[in-house]
């Protein structure tokens, strides 16, 4: 029924890529503008704000260090799952993965509690422009992290079956969900100092 | 039909083809033609509603406050009570033609449908590299039309607050905006989705001997088409997310402090720039124009080469000048601001990027302009559209300096002037684009050709009646007439000498419509009744004419891969029989 795309898993010769390396790539470029046109919201309005708090002062960060080594650990267990796919063993992949997720997992539960507490004191959205965008933020990240789990779930899950009949695409599939993986971890890196710190 | 190829992959699909479902063959179809005409057949029925949109708003400006004919009634009395229209449905209309005519029709038809159905046939690939993807593309795309169009049955109406949406009035409208902004969301993903399938596709698939450089020119305008989308679309779903945070959470991004909206102080933390969102909205928006006009000029520069038999004026410098364009157009944006009080030095930044954007233009059109010198030129329908395209960009381009400059900016700001320039760039000049490509690529799509007298019973009256639309606004425009008027200025005594335009221009629109009529009988008539044609009707010599049959393989498009030897317009080469030299001819000895 569907036809066989050349270089699906296999490099193509003069580019040295496969389609979905290209393809996540690209998107991550086009995701780059979208966190950026954000940051830089960010800046314009801090800018131009009469005042603006110190992120400190309202926002818990020792709990939001704690999130960021989990979200750098993910990091370590989602190259390793990749890294044990390599060599042939999916007993191993399956554990680092489950690693990734449940620290993915981790994070959002911490998260969810920060929200909570932000909320229980009566700290919303539409109180100040720092709120605004500290929500819109976090809470697009938030997203970000909950469609990387779905996708590492369905790598863990279901979507295993393909390493029997074509192991070298579905390795393929765990690098390209740890780079993406990977280019959400880092928009936190940005978004932790920006937020809670200056 | 062709030699059936031998391979065991190939006779597969030949197998699978009984098996394969209605739904799976024609609706949820992963191959890129399928996907190619259902973009097409979706845009023009999006172009149809954007024009009758445009219809309504023409008998307003030329009858204000009386009835609309015929279809009055049908309005709905929120709208037109005794089908005499409101101010806020006139302003739905502004809207929403706009962003029905970007967004839903021309850039869907110009990429998603034939950058989906050309492209592949054209770098000789079975399909596109994600034919999941391209699937899901078309399906947000569909969604997002569907759910833009609910807008209108929702209290308060559609979006009314102009294409560009501005902030405060898009953040105080009624819940149309709303579901405007949801659709936006839903048709950027679309784009997403499609621009990073397009450009793996062009990168990874590009058959043995298609080099970059001996692409034809349609390719390159795709890619870097898809480049611009895929970088410029995601500022705006930053604004739209802000906006909508804006409208649902009550969050100030948009909204400055101690705004009084009809005496009543808004209640909104503040602290918001309005100008942030025009920053944003544009960033995309001026790309957006290239968008719409560089598949405009692939179309046209492949239709001029094969019916002038001879190759491009400078293929090379046209590629450069493509890619120059592309990269200029992200740091332009700010020359729709001028009169916001940005500051002079960053105005003078913008007015100075955008003197240097327009000579590419320039250098494209001018090499479109000399590949016709000396040419043995074949009057047919397609290269009808594709001849009147090159004045009518040309008009919409140079009337878009002045408006680059700030000294003449200011007077012209936001009249009549700016909708004539821009119109022409995208009616007169891509939407006739893309009746060119609709006419030239037709024989591949069906195996028959259009009617030729048709298409020119649509093609001349359209040329002079669509002139007879834009023209006057200039005329209105340069008077001082500001658009966006309801009643179409008659409020105002200082353009009385102009109004009488607003007739002429309604009238040509409706003998516009009515000259649409050939082209849609043409279409029905001919996709029954059309003259068969082989593979190559027009002699051409991409590979989409000499490697595919009409129409193409169902998947897979070619009988048997193609190889490539030279580059794509190689027409009238001394020494040789034809006047062709297809692409995939090896050469001999």
């Amino acid at each position: 029924m569907s036809v066989a795309i050349p270089f699906n898993s296999e490099p193509r010769p003069d580019t040295g890529l496969y389609n979905a390396k290209l393809g996540v790539w690209l998107f991550l470029a086009s995701e780059v503008m979208l966190f950026g046109a954000l940051f830089s919201t960010y800046i314009l309005l801090r800018t131009a704000a009469v005042e603006w708090p110190q992120g400190s002062e309202i926002l818990d960060v020792p709990i939001a260090f704690f999130n960021t080594l989990v979200l750098i650990a993910s990091s370590v267990t989602m190259v390793m799952s990749w890294a044990s796919l390599k060599m042939g063993d999916v007993g191993k992949f399956r554990l680092y993965m489950a690693l990734t997720i449940l620290c993915a997992l981790i994070f959002l539960a911490v998260k969810a509690y920060e929200y909570g507490a932000k909320f229980s004191h009566h700290h919303y959205p539409s109180d100040s422009t720092f709120l605004a965008i500290y929500f819109t933020l976090t809470g697009l990240h938030g997203l970000h992290i909950i469609g990387g789990v779905i996708v590492n779930g369905y790598l863990w899950g279901p979507g295993l079956k393909m390493w029997k009949s074509d192991p070298e695409r579905f390795t393929n599939r765990i690098e390209v969900a740890g780079l993406y993986w990977h280019f959400v971890d880092l928009v936190w890196i940005f978004l932790f100092p920006v937020l809670y710190l200056l | 039909m062709e030699p059936v190829a031998t391979e065991p992959e190939e006779a597969d699909h030949h197998e699978d083809h009984p098996h394969e479902s209605f739904w799976r063959r024609y609706v949820f179809s992963q191959d890129h033609k399928v996907i190619g005409i259902q973009y097409a057949v979706t845009a023009l029925v999006f172009l149809f509603l954007g024009f009758c949109l445009m219809l309504l708003m023409r008998w307003q400006l030329a009858y204000p406050g009386q009835p609309v004919p015929l279809i009055g009634g049908l309005l709905g009395e929120n709208n037109a009570p005794q089908g005499r229209m409101l101010p806020e449905f006139y302003n739905q209309l502004g809207a929403m033609h706009g962003t029905i005519m970007v967004f839903m029709a021309i850039v869907p038809l110009a990429v998603g449908a034939f950058g989906n159905y050309v492209v592949p046939l054209q770098i000789g690939a079975p399909d596109m590299a994600f034919p999941k993807l391209n699937m899901a593309s078309y399906w947000c795309f569909f969604a997002g039309g569907i759910l833009m169009l609910t807008g209108f049955f929702v209290p308060g109406g559609a979006a009314q607050s102009g294409w560009t949406s501005y902030p405060p009035l898009s953040v105080t409208a009624p819940t149309g905006q709303t579901i405007w902004l949801f659709g936006m969301v839903l048709l950027i993903t679309s784009s997403l989705l499609g621009s990073v399938n397009f450009i793996v596709t062009i990168i990874q698939l590009r058959v043995k001997g298609l080099t970059f450089m001996r692409l034809p020119f349609f390719v390159w305008a795709q890619l870097v088409t898809a480049f611009l989308l895929l970088l410029a679309f995601p500022p705006l779903e930053a604004a739209g997310i802000l906006q909508l945070m804006d409208r649902l959470a009550g969050t100030s991004f948009f909204m400055p402090e101690g705004l009084v909206i009809s005496g009543q102080l808004l209640e909104v933390s503040g602290g918001g720039s309005p100008l942030l969102w025009q920053h944003l909205f544009w960033f995309l928006a001026h790309p957006e124009v290239y968008v719409l006009i560089l598949p405009a000029m692939g179309i046209v520069a492949e239709i001029i080469a094969t019916n002038t038999r001879k190759p491009l004026w400078g293929y090379k410098s046209l590629v450069y000048s493509l890619i120059f364009l592309g990269f200029m157009s992200f740091i332009v944006w700010a020359h729709h601001m001028f009169l916001t009080g940005m500051g002079t030095k960053i105005s003078a930044f913008f007015q100075t990027t955008t003197m240097i954007i327009s000579v590419p233009s320039v250098v494209i059109l001018t090499a479109l302009l000399l590949s016709l010198w000396g040419g043995s030129i074949r009057f047919n329908t397609p290269m009808l559209f594709a001849l009147a395209f090159l004045p009518m960009f040309g008009i919409g381009g140079l009337t878009g300096l002045p408006l680059g400059l700030i000294a003449s900016d200011i007077p012209l700001h936001d009249t009549y002037y700016v909708i004539g320039h821009f119109h022409y760039v995208v009616a007169p000049g891509t939407i006739f684009a893309l009746f060119a490509g609709i006419y030239f690529w037709f024989p591949k799509v069906t195996g028959r050709k259009m009617s030729e007298l048709l298409g020119k019973l649509h093609f001349w009256p359209s040329l002079i009646f669509i002139n007879g639309v834009f023209f006057p606004m200039f005329i209105q425009g340069l008077a001082g007439l500001s658009r966006r008027l309801y009643d179409g200025g008659e409020i105002y005594d200082f353009p009385d000498h102009v109004m009488v335009w607003n007739k002429v221009m309604s009238h040509s629109a409706f003998g516009l419509a009515a000259v649409q009529i050939f082209f849609v009988v043409n279409f029905f008539w001919s996709i029954f009744k059309g003259e068969k044609v082989g593979a190559n009707p027009w002699q051409s010599n991409t590979l989409e004419w000499t490697d595919a049959p009409s129409p193409p393989v169902a998947h897979g498009n070619f009988p048997k891969l193609p190889q490539v030897y030279r580059g794509a317009y190689e027409y009238s080469s001394p020494g040789q029989d034809e006047d062709f030299l297809p692409q995939s001819q090896p050469q001999e000895a």
